[in-house]
């Protein structure tokens, strides 16, 4: 039941963690993350037999859009993953994750502004401040910038504690990003709902940790497993993680 | 025992341009004097296989085609493959393709309609009796969807109004309303709660009258797919594509305005009027433009035009009405 013991079975033998996960597993991840832009190409392109999307742009911006918001659910979901299943070394993927959350999110953002709208800058304009639904989007676009730009190891280094605050904001762009979701469908909301639900199990899966946890409770190990060296890692509660953890060298 | 409907392959259709050469060669034969009695042969004669051929007059389609200019726009016709491809039929899943992939397992025969309200005829008629006397024609119109998107079809059937008259609505007759079919072990969308089964539509009758309006019963040339409408829908080109009720069973004329599905579901986004309406924005979104299907990529959107080109037609249908509040 504890988390990655030394004498556990685990696969690649030959490899300590670090490589396993700089050599096979996050070159894995890399590849799995650019699949959808396949499975994008062979919609638009007809190829392996799909039928061409008759309006591709549309089609277009509503699968990055929905890659994006894929991609941000499951960086919410390695911390849950990681204390669950006991995977200390989760957190390695995140940045990954989390960088292509903003790539299919820019690439969303492109289709709309080049291909839906012809560039026309006045109704980007606009839309951005008239339609909520945009502006909800746009917001948690303009977000994830500063996401993606401190998420550099030295970034990480240089804002210390505050990196890990700064990185809180995307429990917000979850948020704003499944309500756009939500606010451009016409009527038949079960797949934005389905992604909300999802998004209030992962939130509330750490604010139950988070109250669990200010409730003093006798010293004894928690079922699940809680080993000296995750005890530090129990800090990233509400997604503090610290700056100097060493889950992101690498 | 229910035999499927055969798709049409790909290599079946007429490509646009053939088949707009094609209707030029008729229109020769139809000078040379052929005409009367392919006139004649073509009222009414709509086989129950979707995508079968249809004859239809082309004389009376030529004055109605003029209607589709409009500078600046686009006006080719989509292709099939667009047209019967990307569906707003939520009776068969809320998806633009669900319809064509879906709608093949709904039988159109037997069909009956249904007539009643404020009319001196009523009745229930099977298909082949209800369309028998009206000769088909082809009309291209432009179609805009509220979603902010469109396309330009060759529609074949014959204008509403003359349909009406055959029922002599009396003066009480306001209204005119429509509704869909109500069958969910055909139709899988009906199985849920999504909107207000049956599907209804409805119109002043007025518009009803109004020449534009027309019902539906092919596209290029052949009986009208299933996840187009088949084997009856109405096509009312100067409103959102929304109007244009699919596969109709009965049709009712009344004193008061009738309950409209859209309307029901969002008042505040979809009204009873419908009309395309550039200077009237969606609650979410914008109508001023409309992204045309097929147009080349980087210039998809064009302006969207009051009532979608066809004012000189309908305008003063609307005169005095406040159209920012009936939208």
């Amino acid at each position: 039941m504890t988390a990655t013991s030394p004498t556990r079975s685990r696969p690649f033998p030959g490899l300590n963690v670090e490589r396993r996960y700089r050599l096979v597993y996050k070159p894995a991840v890399f590849l799995a993350s650019l699949m959808p832009i396949g499975w994008i190409a062979s919609h638009l392109l007809g190829w392996f037999g799909f039928l061409p999307a008759v309006d591709p742009v549309k089609f277009l911006e509503l699968e990055f859009g929905q890659t994006a918001l894929n991609f941000i659910l499951l960086t919410l979901m390695i911390t849950p993953v990681r204390q669950l299943a006991g995977l200390t070394h989760l957190p390695r993927l995140r940045r990954m994750l989390g960088l292509f959350a903003f790539f299919y999110a820019a690439l969303h953002f492109t289709v709309y502004v080049v291909l839906d709208l012809d560039l026309d800058w006045h109704m980007v304009g606009a839309d951005i401040i008239k339609r909520p639904y945009i502006t909800v989007g746009f917001t948690a676009l303009l977000l994830l910038i500063p996401l993606a730009v401190t998420s550099t190891q030295r970034m990480m280094r240089r804002l210390g504690k505050r990196w890990a605050k700064l990185h809180r904001l995307v429990y917000l762009i979850a948020i704003l990003g499944v309500w756009h979701y939500y606010w451009q469908v016409k009527l038949d909301v079960r797949e934005p709902l389905l992604y909300a639900g999802i998004l209030a199990l992962l939130l509330g899966y750490r604010v139950v940790r988070s109250l669990r946890k200010r409730t003093p409770r006798p010293a004894t190990t928690r079922p699940g497993g809680m080993t000296p060296h995750t005890v530090a890692a129990a800090c990233d509660e509400i997604g503090t993680k610290v700056g100097t953890s060493s889950w992101y060298s690498s | 025992m229910a035999a499927r409907i055969p798709r049409i392959a790909p290599s079946e259709i007429t490509p646009p341009e053939a088949y707009f050469n094609r209707r030029a060669f008729l229109t020769g034969a139809l000078a040379a004097g052929a005409g009367a009695a392919l006139g004649r042969a073509a009222a009414a004669i709509v086989p129950a296989q979707s995508g079968a051929p249809l004859t239809y007059t082309i004389d009376a389609a030529e004055s109605v085609e003029a209607l589709v200019h409009a500078p600046g726009q686009n006006e080719k016709p989509n292709t099939w493959e667009q047209i019967t491809h990307y569906n707003n039929y939520y009776e068969f899943g809320t998806g633009k393709s669900d319809p064509a992939e879906y709608a093949g397992q709904l039988q159109t025969r037997p069909w009956n309609v249904i007539v009643d309200g404020e009319a001196e005829v009523t009745g229930n008629f099977p298909l082949e009796e209800f369309l028998n006397p009206y000769a088909l024609e082809e009309r291209i119109y432009r179609f805009r969807c509220v979603e902010a998107w469109s396309m330009v079809i060759p529609w074949v059937g014959f204008p509403l109004a003359t349909l009406l008259k055959r029922f002599k609505p009396t003066s009480r007759a306001k209204y005119v309303a429509f509704q869909t079919l109500y069958r969910p072990s055909q139709m899988p969308g009906q199985r849920l709660d999504i909107l207000q089964w049956p599907y209804r539509e409805g119109l002043r009758i007025d518009e009803a009258m109004n020449p534009l309006a027309f019902m539906v019963v092919g596209l290029y040339g052949r009986v009208l797919p299933n996840q187009s409408g088949a084997p009856l829908r109405l096509i009312v080109p100067w409103k959102y594509g929304f109007k244009g009720i699919k596969a109709i069973v009965r049709i009712t004329f009344t004193e008061n305005q009738p309950a409209t599905t859209w309307s029901q579901a969002a008042p505040d986004e979809y009204g009873f009027y419908a009309n395309v309406n550039p200077n009237v924005p969606h609650p979410r979104w914008s109508q001023a433009t409309e992204r045309r299907i097929g147009n080349p990529f980087f210039h998809e959107r064009q302006p969207t035009l009051m009532f979608n080109g066809y004012a000189n037609e309908v305008a003063s249908l609307y005169k005095g009405m406040d159209l920012h509040r009936y939208f």
